[in-house]
């Protein structure tokens, strides 16, 4: 549902202006990946919190479970073993979901009035009610997040708990994390104290650390503190420059407009040529001349 | 030709019936389609339910059209082939269209506009049916690759564009021919009228009759 206490910056396939008299400062999550020991305390409070139940699957040989994001899990973990420096292994253990684009994807491509809404502080949410389950926020997403749900063919996807955030509480995933590798507050704060994290990262080594806060999306309202900024693809692909893809960019930026007055210019066309040339008639003499 | 009422038979019931059929499913999948185009046009989806019942139902209509086509296709096929009479129609299209005097061509059963009507529909018809499998949520799409389904559904939008305006120009010519829809409602055509539009075919039936 929409929180009406939260300003909106947008929504999707709307033209006309949107809710947004009231001041909201940008918020965002930020996920510390040096911090984060893999326990999953944050998916088992997703599920809890926003109250959904995956299918129980089965045991793939890896730690990552459920395998991947669906309907019915909006975060999971994802686990790489990769040598990333001079032999030395490391674990690196991603909570993957939506970004929470500054320049969302999936609401540019929505062709549903109000299906996905962007709220002043950031947060990009679903609204299930309005969904008409076409898909496209799939095409429209550069992170491949959102899902379809088998049973109600409706879009889902991580909401920030924009619910908790109406009501002036952190995300579930936030408020579990036993290490404190998810942090929440303002954007400006939590890129302040991630720049802390980076120098104590750099400081053990790793040389290079870094905020992934992706320009190619305006930023994100999700962050990752990386122990290899410059390598994001160790952490099970994440990308390394992510931008809405330019088919999607050409169909909504170009051939959706253009090709909408095409349409009215060829009925358009159609009734002047009526209108000044007139009925092509036939004399009903004619054969006998 | 009976030369009695001095009509001749355009076209048959069964081709009247399937033209009529197609129409009216082109018309259901354009105003299904175009709900999901832009958002000026989302109210049309109102006619079918709201949202979710026009995106349920826009495929199916869809592969609808694409049968009851390819079966009135079938039947035009062979009336498609260009002539020398239609390259010389071409030269004075812009004549025809402004109504001036011209001497017309001893054109066929068909003229040129309607010859490229028909293949730019029988092409795009088939893309709008390819691509539409590709984007088919939440049946087919889950099995193509995301960069195929985000080219198909560019491709989709254009092809669908470029149907819609063709039919555009269909309606609007039958309708400022004056005298041609009756030949496709009732199925005969004034012989006069043939003669005007299509001297050649005009010949032909009326060699026929004698
Ligand atoms: C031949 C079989 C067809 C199939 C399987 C098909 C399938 C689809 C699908 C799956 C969508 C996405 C929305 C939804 O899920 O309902 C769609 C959108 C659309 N379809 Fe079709 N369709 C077909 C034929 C047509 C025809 C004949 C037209 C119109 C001439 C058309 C025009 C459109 C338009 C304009 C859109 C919106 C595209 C956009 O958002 O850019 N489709 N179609
Ligand atoms: S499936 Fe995605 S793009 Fe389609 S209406 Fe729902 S939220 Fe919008
Ligand atoms: S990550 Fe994907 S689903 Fe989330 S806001 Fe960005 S485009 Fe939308």
């Amino acid at each position: 549902m929409v929180q009406q206490s939260l300003n909106i910056e947008r929504r999707s396939a709307t033209t006309t202006p949107s809710p947004g008299v009231r001041h909201s400062v940008e918020v965002a999550k930020l996920i510390d990946i040096s911090k984060c020991i893999g326990c999953k305390a944050c998916q088992a409070a997703c599920m809890e919190w926003n109250d959904i139940r995956d299918e129980v699957g089965t045991c793939k040989g890896v730690y990552d479970n459920p395998p991947d994001l669906s309907a019915g899990s909006w975060t999971v973990m994802r686990f790489s073993e990769v040598e990333a420096e001079n032999g030395k292994l490391e674990w690196l253990i991603r909570k993957d979901g939506c970004m929470h684009c500054a320049d969302p994807g999936c609401l540019k491509a929505c062709p549903a009035p109000g299906a996905i809404i962007q709220h002043t502080n950031g947060i990009v949410d679903f609204q299930q009610e309005n969904c008409t389950g076409c898909g496209y926020c799939i095409t429209g997403c550069p992170f491949n997040i959102p899902r379809l749900s088998p049973k109600d063919h409706k879009a889902y996807k991580c909401t920030l708990c924009s619910d908790r955030i109406g009501a002036g509480l952190e995300p579930a995933c936030a408020k579990t994390c036993p290490t404190g590798a998810i942090m929440f507050g303002s954007k400006k704060e939590m890129i302040i104290h991630a720049e802390g994290r980076i120098a104590d990262l750099k400081e053990r080594g790793y040389q290079n650390a870094g905020l992934y806060n992706p320009e190619g999306v305006g930023g994100t309202h999700v962050m990752y503190v990386l122990q290899h900024a410059d390598k994001p693809e160790l952490y099970s692909g994440l990308v390394k420059d992510p931008q809405i893809s330019p088919l999607v960019v050409f169909w909504k930026g170009i051939a959706k407009p253009l090709m909408s007055y095409g349409l009215g210019v060829a009925v358009l066309t159609g009734i002047m040529h009526y209108v000044t040339v007139g009925p092509n008639e036939t004399e009903e003499d004619e054969t006998e001349k | 030709m009976n030369n009695k009422s001095g009509l001749i038979l355009r076209h048959t019931p069964g081709v009247r019936a399937n033209h009529w059929f197609v129409a009216i499913v082109f018309i259901l999948a354009t105003l299904s389609g175009l709900a999901f185009f832009h958002p000026a046009f989302f109210f049309l989806s109102s006619l079918f339910g709201g949202g979710p019942w026009a995106k349920v139902l826009h495929p199916f209509i869809g592969v609808i059209l694409l049968a009851a086509f390819f079966m009135l296709a079938s039947k035009e096929w062979q009336y498609n082939r260009v002539t020398d009479a239609d390259r010389q129609w071409q030269k004075q299209a812009l004549d025809i269209m402004l109504m001036r005097p011209v001497k017309m061509p001893d054109i066929g059963r068909y003229n040129l506009g309607q010859k490229y009507l028909f293949r730019t529909l029988l092409l795009m018809i088939a893309v709008l049916f390819l691509t539409g499998i590709v984007i088919w949520q939440p049946y087919f799409a889950p099995r193509f690759s995301i960069g195929l389904v985000r080219l198909a559904v560019v491709a989709h939008g254009v092809a669908g564009f470029v149907t819609i305006t063709a039919i555009i120009v269909h309606i609007y010519a039958a309708y400022w021919t004056r005298g041609a829809i009756r030949g496709m409602t009732r199925g005969t055509v004034t012989a006069a009228w043939a003669k005007h539009h299509y001297p050649g075919w005009y010949k032909e039936m009326s060699r026929g009759s004698k």
